[in-house]
């Protein structure tokens, strides 16, 4: 057999990274925006050449851990890091919040999964953030920025000492708009709020954007609904593999049945049916309830002043 | 031989071997099948009639030579016959346990016109377990091999499955730098996540994934290939002189009946991921949650709801039933497994389809509700196809529904790369395996879909004999020499040398 092209005869071996001061996995950062939320920047400086917008990735904290997918907040292709926006809502967010420090490394991370976000040319786009959704939202709206649209940033949080990454959004958006809560930064009220007043101010907006809790994505598409902007949303089901395999993430859009890590994350906010995504998420709520006050008990336990009481 | 043995001289009975109680192990997730003894090894072998024109190495997917194998247990050479098995098949303690023998060598052997055939997958893993605690590994010289510049063929294998494994032992065996990628965080594939420890002990995956690594394999495991990076990378960009693509066919199929999306409805795949990959059964001393269901119907059966069936058992469920919508002379499932389970106290509910899957009002499962059905014409298949008959419905309640009624091809290969797939989304391939893209082979079920461990494996080889064709590594194929390893001539060094002239 005669090969045409030898291929291989090239010097091409570039598999090999350069070796690297950090592990696989290591936390090289991370700060803490408020006493629930937490960032932290994960060496992989694989994953971070091939992240784009929209896209997750599965950590598992420990060997016996559960695999979490976390939305990629922002990629680092230079320093070569992931970087995650985690809140402790449950077990093992609380756990994190505790073992993750600088230095110590994840059990795994895969990724980057799910379908990158579709940049279209839209010239005009509203990015929506709710809550631990600002994270997700800002790589989309740099990349909408870059792609020279004009950006206008809706972030919601439930209170002023919850706000974080308003600097980095300001200096990517052409407008932002901070909603909260309580009225304590910003203008009083949800994102819908915001989505209402950038609207009104201008007409020629082409595509949202919004990440968030499913309540607030539900009322973002609402809201966008009647004039018929196109809105994506990027949704966040309880997945195990996020390989296309376990089928535990599927959701209703339109008339079919998607698989949210293969098939998504992000899909036409008016076609998702929240209703169902809402009921599914809460599949797990006893489990989660059993392991949180299991952890929170053993916190207690192992806490000095109470283990020499 | 002394004397010619034939179906009236052999032992009538086949050996039995000993099984671990049903109504305790229906609470445990103990190895079911306890394997023969030593003697009982040896009585079965002593059924073999050497057949002059065995059929069942023709029955084997891998061609394992059966009838040497079982002569050297008739002589107590039990390293002489793991040498005879692993120079076809990498992984005997597995497909003893797996293979579906009756389809396979089993369903052929002569013996079994007559009498019940010779129990050929429990020697065969009797031999396996042998080798793990013995700690045999068949390490064959093994000479690099050398591209054009000089440096080892570099091989990636995608998916450590039964095909990815099997293509990184030949490949290895031939001298090449393989490397294995894994999505999950441990390797095996569905070995791992799909098939319960009662069936196929993790410990014995650990032991055949410690064999490859002996032969010099690699396994980066949390690597997500088509999204880290793509096939065109591997072989454009990383350096890769071919891939071998294993990615399986594990995309579930729902039912598409009302109710599909209730909270309590899950594919097998995601209660045998968590229950074996992710140890969900400790929950929660380990942190993934299963929910149990307390009257458990699973959908279909074939061998995957067989283990979602008596996994749903030990887990604790009180009811556990399966619906078919065909008889049991149709059922896939190993008859084996159909057996255990019965024994086990999974209800069967045959010719039965699901219709619809009724809402407790929250969200959650309340009831199935099925109609029965009767057997009409033979369909494509040549089975008869099941045909509803009216007014039959009927409701079981149930507030856990699993769906085991096949997969579909991972998407996220044809998502991220340009290889030709066909139109359901499995790869296509030439009659070497190797699909559009030069140097990129693949297969297993991403090829022919969903289909058993051993035929994932002997299409694993097959890519490696097209990939060591493709390579200009010279192939020698198995031979039939009796102190060969690994198919390979112990007394041909220079196997892996001889190279196209460019």
């Amino acid at each position: 057999m005669i090969l045409s092209l030898p291929f291989w005869s090239k010097e091409t071996d570039m598999s090999t990274p350069a070796a690297s001061a950090y592990q696989p996995f290591e936390i090289l950062a991370r700060e803490d925006y408020s006493p629930v939320t937490y960032m932290l920047e994960v060496h992989h400086p694989q994953m971070a050449r091939a992240a784009q917008p929209g896209q997750f990735v599965i950590v598992m904290s420990h060997a016996t851990g559960e695999r979490v997918p976390l939305t990629i907040a922002d990629f680092d292709r230079e320093k070569g890091t992931i970087t995650l926006v985690i809140q402790a809502v449950g077990k093992t967010t609380m756990e994190m919040q505790q073992t993750c420090q600088v230095g110590t490394v994840l059990h795994g991370m895969a990724g980057p999964m799910g379908i990158p976000s579709h940049l279209s040319g839209a010239k005009k786009v509203i990015c929506v953030g709710g809550g631990l959704g600002v994270a997700p939202v800002y790589p989309q709206a740099r990349a909408w920025k870059e792609s020279g649209a004009y950006v206008i940033g809706v972030l919601g949080f439930r209170s002023n000492d919850l706000v974080f990454w308003e600097d980095k959004f300001r200096a990517i958006c052409d407008e932002l708009i901070i909603c909260t809560d309580d009225g304590s930064a910003g203008i009083h009220g949800f994102v819908t709020d915001g989505i209402k007043q950038a609207m009104e101010q201008h007409s020629d907006i082409k595509e949202v954007v919004a990440i968030g809790p499913p309540v607030m994505m539900k009322a973002s598409a609402n809201a966008t609904r009647a004039a018929g902007i196109k809105t994506m949303v990027s949704l966040n089901p309880i997945m195990v593999d996020g390989t296309g395999m376990c089928g535990g993430c599927r959701v209703k859009v339109g008339e079919t049945v998607k698989f949210a890590c293969v098939d998504g994350p992000d899909f036409d906010g008016h076609q998702v049916d929240f209703d169902d995504l809402i009921i599914r998420l809460k599949r797990y709520k006893e489990e989660e309830r059993v392991a949180t006050e299991r952890w929170t008990a053993s916190c207690r336990m192992n806490e000095p002043s109470l283990a020499t009481a | 031989m002394a004397k010619k043995r034939t179906v009236r001289t052999i032992h009538q009975e086949r050996t039995p071997v000993r099984e671990l109680d049903p109504l305790i192990r229906n609470r445990n997730f103990e190895e079911v099948n306890c394997g023969y003894t030593e003697l009982e090894a040896i009585r079965e072998s002593e059924r073999c009639l050497f057949c002059p024109d065995p059929k069942c190495i023709a029955g084997c997917p891998v061609s394992i030579n059966i009838p040497d194998f079982i002569q050297k247990i008739g002589e107590k050479d039990y390293r002489g016959a793991y040498n005879i098995i692993t120079a076809t098949n990498l992984l005997p303690a597995v497909c003893g346990r797996v293979c579906p023998q009756e389809n396979q060598c089993e369903g052929v052997c002569t013996v079994g016109e007559n009498l019940v055939p010779v129990a050929i997958g429990r020697m065969e893993r009797f031999i396996g377990d042998l080798a793990i605690t013995n700690g045999w590994v068949n390490k064959p010289y093994i000479q690099p091999t050398k591209s054009a510049n000089g440096s080892s063929f570099k091989i990636g294998i995608v998916g450590s499955g039964p095909s990815g494994m099997a293509c990184a032992a030949d490949m290895a065996k031939a001298g090449c730098d393989v490397t294995v990628f894994e999505a999950f965080h441990e390797a095996g594939g569905v070995l791992r996540y799909g098939i319960p420890d009662f069936r196929l002990p993790n410990t014995v995956v650990d032991a055949e994934i410690e064999k490859l690594k002996e032969l010099g394999v690699k396994f980066e495991c949390n690597v997500l290939v088509g999204r880290l990076f793509t096939i065109e990378a591997m072989i454009e960009e990383l350096g890769f002189h071919a891939v071998f693509i294993g990615t399986g066919a594990g995309y579930p199929t729902m039912l598409g009946i009302p109710g599909d999306s209730l909270n309590g409805v899950l594919s097998a795949n995601e209660l045998l991921t968590r229950c074996n990959l992710m140890r969900a059964r400790d929950f929660p001393n380990v942190d993934t949650p299963l929910p149990l269901g307390k009257h458990v119907v699973v959908v279909g059966a074939g061998n995957t709801a067989m283990d979602a069936l008596r996994v749903s058992k030990r887990l604790g469920a009180e009811t556990v039933a399966c619906v078919y919508r065909r008889s049991k002379a149709e059922c896939p499932a190993r008859a084996e497994e159909v057996h255990h389970a019965e024994q086990e106290g999974i209800e069967f509910h045959w010719l039965s389809n699901p219709i619809e899957i009724i809402d407790d009002g929250e969200g959650s499962v309340h009831a199935i509700r099925c109609i029965r059905m009767e057997l009409g014409a033979p369909d494509d298949s040549g089975r008869r196809r099941p045909v509803p008959i009216p007014g039959s419905e009927f409701e079981i309640e149930t507030d856990e529904v699993v769906y085991a009624i096949g997969t579909n091809a991972n998407p996220i290969i044809g998502q991220t790369s340009k290889l030709k797939l066909n139109k359901r989304g499995y790869i296509e391939t030439d009659k070497n395996l190797m699909t559009s893209l030069a140097g990129v082979f693949a297969g297993g079920d991403i090829v022919t879909g969903a289909a058993t461990v051993i035929e994932a494996m002997g299409a694993g080889r097959k890519a490696a004999r097209g990939m060591k064709a493709y390579l200009g590594i010279r192939d020698v194929g198995p031979l039939r020499v009796d102190g060969s390893l690994f198919g390979i001539d112990a007394r041909e060094h220079n196997f892996t040398r001889v190279r196209a002239m460019v």
